[in-house]
């Protein structure tokens, strides 16, 4: 069923349900009484969503015994940095107007949009390499070491989204130890794997781990 | 595969400009807006023989439905619309409000008496939170020294402490480790501040009683300080010879001074005040006036004062 073409699209729409969902709302002017802030923490959410969905693939193949999960590893991750993307606009346009000057200052000033930027940075480069050609190019090793960068993005994510909350930081923790467990799994896995079998592989890989 | 970089994102497609700008639909989508709130709001009484004031702003207001869907009351959660959902059924029924002491005759007023105590006004009034965004609203009440006046405030009484009401049974997420702040919630000012006229005890907006999630039955409204000044929901006011303790001071005093007066230059530490986003819009392109506009008025108040420090 993961191998069907069906299933491929409809993750595909399921994942752009959200931005249609509020460009929907934008346009009928219906983000309620703080459109900024709605827009903001919707396509927020859902980069961070997204990273989190990506980073469980790999877990997930491996408990769940399904490996042609890998075959969605890309789409979500791009997805994370198409919210991320839809985010950095949604602060540099509504929030800023462009104001450059005052742009630079926020990220040079403030470590909240100083770690957003951060997350954003780490994101670019994977969304830019995501390609079969850049795996080629790259050799699968070395992109597999670039690609973890997710890791940093992931945790920068959630440090910025937790500084970024005034006081009710229940959420920021929930996305914290979802990102947290996720990572953990890699390095218990990392230990175990040393010692024991094959580690996880990635199918677009073609080089041999040493 | 669906692959986006930056450079295809162009804001026609994030916003459409023209509808945005298409404000007309927007306005006859406004009076069944007013009908749908006003029928949310059930048990608000219209207020009667309410004067206007010289006080009052002349710029646009905002729909109502806009301000009782947004609100910061953290005792009915942290959410902005939390308020608006969880405050309905909140029990105001015999009020009272204690005044208490530096002052010669403290005591209890209840709501009846508060009603009566002073001519009520309208007063449209810019008021600007702390978070940067900004609303204009017509508020019921009088000024704040007029019920001070009432209990004789001491010579010893240099500033003005308030509390909130605060109830777990009726107000379930009111709890630390909910809302990250601690309960009752209370706020002060100066003295001067307190006996200034803009100062306004407050107790209804858009022609009626206040709604539960905006500080019913009695709040108060510092117009030219961030909105979070302006407690809501007030059991007690003690006069008092020391600086009192206030909410978000003590949860983060580097973020959160006793003054707080609306000032652009001074930025808060994780975003710039120069700006405000005048809700519902969707834009931060209102600038920040100092002291919100009322430094005519209330500047005087801080002549001296380093600003920056007493922020």
């Amino acid at each position: 069923m993961l191998r069907s073409r069906a299933m491929k699209i409809a993750v595909f729409l399921a994942c752009l349900a959200p931005f249609c969902n509020l460009a929907w709302r934008l346009y009928r002017q219906d983000l309620g009484p703080n459109p900024l802030e709605t827009l903001t923490h919707g396509t927020g959410d859902w980069a961070i969503r997204m990273i989190a969905a990506t980073l469980a693939i790999t877990p997930l193949r491996k408990l769940l015994k399904q490996p042609d999960l890998i075959r969605y590893r890309r789409m979500l991750g791009l997805y994370a940095f198409f919210y991320g993307c839809l985010h950095f606009t949604v602060y540099l346009y509504f929030d800023k107007l462009f104001d450059w000057q005052e742009i630079l200052k926020d990220v040079a000033k403030r470590p909240f949009i100083t770690m957003g930027f951060a997350a954003f940075v780490c994101m670019a480069p994977l969304a830019l390499t995501s390609t079969k050609g850049w795996i080629r190019r790259l050799g699968g090793k070395r992109w597999q070491r670039l690609h973890r960068l997710v890791y940093i993005a992931g945790i920068a994510a959630v440090i910025h989204y937790y500084w970024l909350v005034k006081s009710d930081v229940r959420l920021p923790l929930l996305y914290g130890a979802i990102v947290g467990t996720l990572l953990l799994y890699r390095l218990v896995a990392r230990f175990q794997t040393r010692s024991a079998s094959a580690p996880v592989r990635l199918r677009a890989v073609s080089e041999p781990r040493p | 595969m669906l692959i986006l970089k930056p450079g295809d994102l162009r804001y026609s497609e994030i916003t459409p400009k023209p509808v945005y700008l298409n404000r007309r639909r927007f306005l006859a989508a406004v009076p069944a807006a007013l009908v749908a709130a006003r029928a949310a709001r059930g048990a608000a009484a219209r207020l009667p023989n309410v004067g206007k004031s010289q006080f009052s702003t002349s710029e646009p207001v905002t729909a109502e439905n806009v301000v009782t869907r947004y609100n910061n009351f953290y005792e009915f959660g942290t959410g902005k619309g939390d308020p608006a959902h969880n405050a309905q059924n909140f029990k105001t029924e015999n009020w009272t409000v204690s005044v208490e002491g530096e002052c010669a005759r403290p005591r209890k007023f209840s709501m009846d008496e508060i009603l009566k105590l002073a001519p009520l006004e309208e007063r449209i009034y810019r008021h600007r939170c702390v978070e940067a965004w900004s609303i204009v609203v017509p508020w019921i009440g009088y000024s704040l020294s007029a019920l001070l006046k009432q209990v004789e405030p001491a010579p010893k009484a240099k500033f003005v402490a308030f509390q909130s009401y605060w109830d777990t049974r009726q107000m379930p997420l009111a709890r630390p480790e909910i809302a990250g702040i601690e309960f009752p919630y209370v706020e002060g000012l100066r003295i001067d501040e307190a006996m200034h006229p803009l100062a306004l005890l407050c107790v209804g907006m858009y022609g009626e009683s206040l709604p539960p999630q905006d500080g019913a039955p009695v709040r108060l409204v510092v117009p030219w300080k961030y909105g979070f000044k302006s407690i809501k929901s007030i059991v007690k006011i003690k006069l008092t010879g020391g600086m009192p303790p206030t909410t978000w001071n003590m949860a983060n005093a580097h973020e959160y001074g006793f003054y707080s007066n609306v000032n652009p230059n001074v930025d808060h530490p994780r975003w710039s005040q120069k700006m405000e986003q005048r809700l519902p819009g969707i834009f931060k392109n209102h600038p920040t006036q100092m002291f919100n506009g009322y430094g005519e008025q209330v500047a005087s108040l801080y002549s001296g004062m380093d600003l920056r420090k007493y922020y």
